[in-house]
């Protein structure tokens, strides 16, 4: 498993270096002065992709542990960004103090434990049930519905959704024993390629919009540039899977088209908010959701793939 | 005995920088602040920084967005009831944000208020005030200003006011909450400004509570 790893990390490494190489030429030769507000985008990006890549590299040989803490992590920046924008007043404090320090904990803590079965319905159900008791004994009514169902929608894409990731540990596939860290290496590398993909063709290619109204830098030509390469690579990448590589080009479609709804549904969110990005703490890309969207809409079908068909459990 | 004495200022003064950043550390968790220098670059020396008083933890997160240097200069004015009222929080007021501590009842007072914030002005620091007196908690953007911050300029008229809006601190800890829900906050720093000759209090309050209400973007 630390070859096949280390492998596909010396791949990014290299993807990476390229694109550093790229992102400096670009800025010596158009604007060395860092005028061009696109190049320096870029080589941000670029440099905070380094800095995310080495923090999953450390997490995935810390092994388990390392994998459940760094998404729970990541879950609590995402929550903290989307609650920010979220319908909520003072009578709702401790159903949001919950979310965060109670619902969040738990949640990781049954990844932590395999407790598959409560871990499936603990968000869906108890804290979607308990949650608006906490804000209701308040007694305050204005805003009800909106205040307890953005609540939980914020818990459903930030906590649910991306805990599904770290969840994929827990799966018994034959002949695959002790290498399931490498399932979070190939979706994540699948669904992120495809991100950035999508944005190179765009910016090379990009004429017609999908949903001008809901963000600009979505086209056609981005769209199936994008996916087909992250499906082309992802397939040449089988042999890090359980898959055969029809199987993982297969497989690779469905979620690099998840990831790219889960970037439009953000997208409305952040349009009907009046925001342009979740936060501000990944320079370059704007906050976590913004680069965990595709991820957040790909995991949990990656997983119920991967443990229909594969798993024992 | 001499010797005593320096080991033990010694070790308050690293435990108070521990503190401080133990303190700083938790606002970036919980409220991962970004500073917004709308009125140029961030400068040393003595200045007021005057903000919107609406949480406890306001002016810890107008020090935390500070640039380090100019943190250890900067000083809040605050409540010395509040302050004193346990031995934690007085070592925290006093050690680690040397905070100048101002006698709200002034029946009680040993020392005016003004004179202590020109004291500090003077010795180089600047000062984080909150010209509303209390926390806000009504549903308008801002409370009338006390007249702390005219006195204060009318005495020193060359030092730099500078308008600090903080958003979004309240819903982390609103009045009487406990546990903070952790929430992106913004501290926006506006352009300097200072009193003008002659300038009248009730304008001077008026034309500083408009400068930072236009950094509030029209939210709370």
């Amino acid at each position: 498993m630390t070859t096949d790893l280390a492998l596909l990390l010396s791949g990014v490494a290299a993807i990476l270096l390229v694109a550093t190489v790229i992102g400096r030429i670009l800025r010596a030769r158009i604007a060395p002065d860092g005028s061009n507000a696109v190049i320096e985008n870029l080589n941000a990006r670029i440099a905070a992709w380094w800095g995310m890549v080495i923090l999953m590299a450390l997490a995935f040989i810390a092994g388990r542990p390392g994998v459940v803490i760094l998404f729970a992590v990541l879950s609590f920046a995402a929550l903290r960004e989307f609650l920010t924008l979220t319908t909520k007043t003072a009578a709702d404090h401790r159903a949001l103090a919950a979310s965060f320090f109670v619902v969040l904990p738990v949640q990781y803590w049954l990844v932590g434990i395999d407790w598959y079965g409560l871990f499936a319905v603990f968000i869906p159900v108890y804290a979607f049930l308990f949650l608006p008791v906490l804000s209701a004994l308040n007694g305050n009514p204005e805003r009800f519905l909106y205040r307890i169902a953005e609540t939980q929608w914020a818990l459903m894409v930030s906590v649910y959704c991306v805990s599904h990731v770290p969840a994929l540990l827990s799966l018994q596939i034959p002949g695959f024993e002790g290498r399931n860290v490498l399932l979070i290496a190939w979706l994540i590398f699948v669904v992120q390629f495809s991100d950035v993909m999508q944005y190179v063709w765009g910016k090379l290619f990009g004429r017609r919009r999908i949903a001008p109204t809901l963000s600009p830098s979505k086209t056609w030509e981005g769209f199936a540039g994008g996916i087909l390469t992250a499906v082309a690579t992802g397939s040449a990448f089988w042999w890090l899977t359980p898959f055969t590589q029809g199987q993982a080009a297969l497989i690779a479609l469905v979620v690099t088209i998840m990831g790219f709804f889960g970037g439009l549904v953000m997208s409305a969110i952040k349009r009907d908010k009046g925001v342009k990005d979740w936060g501000h703490l990944i320079a370059g890309h704007g906050g976590f959701i913004d680069r965990l969207d595709s991820v957040i809409f790909a995991a949990p079908i990656f997983f119920h793939i991967t443990r229909y068909f594969w798993s024992l459990t | 005995m001499r010797l005593r004495g320096v080991v033990l200022s010694s070790l308050s003064a690293a435990l108070a920088a521990l503190l401080g950043k133990a303190i700083s550390l938790f606002a970036r968790i919980i409220t991962a602040p970004r500073a917004i220098w709308t009125g140029g670059e961030p400068r040393p020396g003595p200045r007021v920084y005057f903000a919107n008083h609406t949480s406890n933890g306001d002016f810890v997160l107008v020090w935390t967005v500070l640039p380090a240097v100019l943190r250890s200069r900067t000083r809040p004015v605050a409540a010395l009831d509040y302050w004193l009222s346990s031995p934690l929080r007085a070592f925290i007021g006093r050690n680690v944000f040397r905070a100048v501590l101002i006698d709200r009842r002034p029946e009680a007072r040993v020392e005016d208020p003004v004179s202590q914030m020109v004291a500090a002005i003077d010795e180089g620091d600047a000062l984080i005030l909150f010209p509303e007196g209390q926390r806000n908690a009504s549903e308008a953007p801002l409370l009338p200003f006390k007249s702390g911050l005219y006195h204060l300029a009318r005495q020193r008229p060359e030092v730099d006011l500078v308008p600090v809006w903080i958003a979004n601190l309240n819903r982390v800890m609103p009045k009487g909450a406990v546990i903070p829900v952790p929430l992106l906050c913004t501290v926006t720093f506006g352009a300097s400004l200072r009193i003008r000759e002659g300038e009248a209090k009730d304008a001077f309050l008026a034309r500083m509570s408009g400068a930072l209400l236009e950094l509030s973007g029209g939210a709370r």
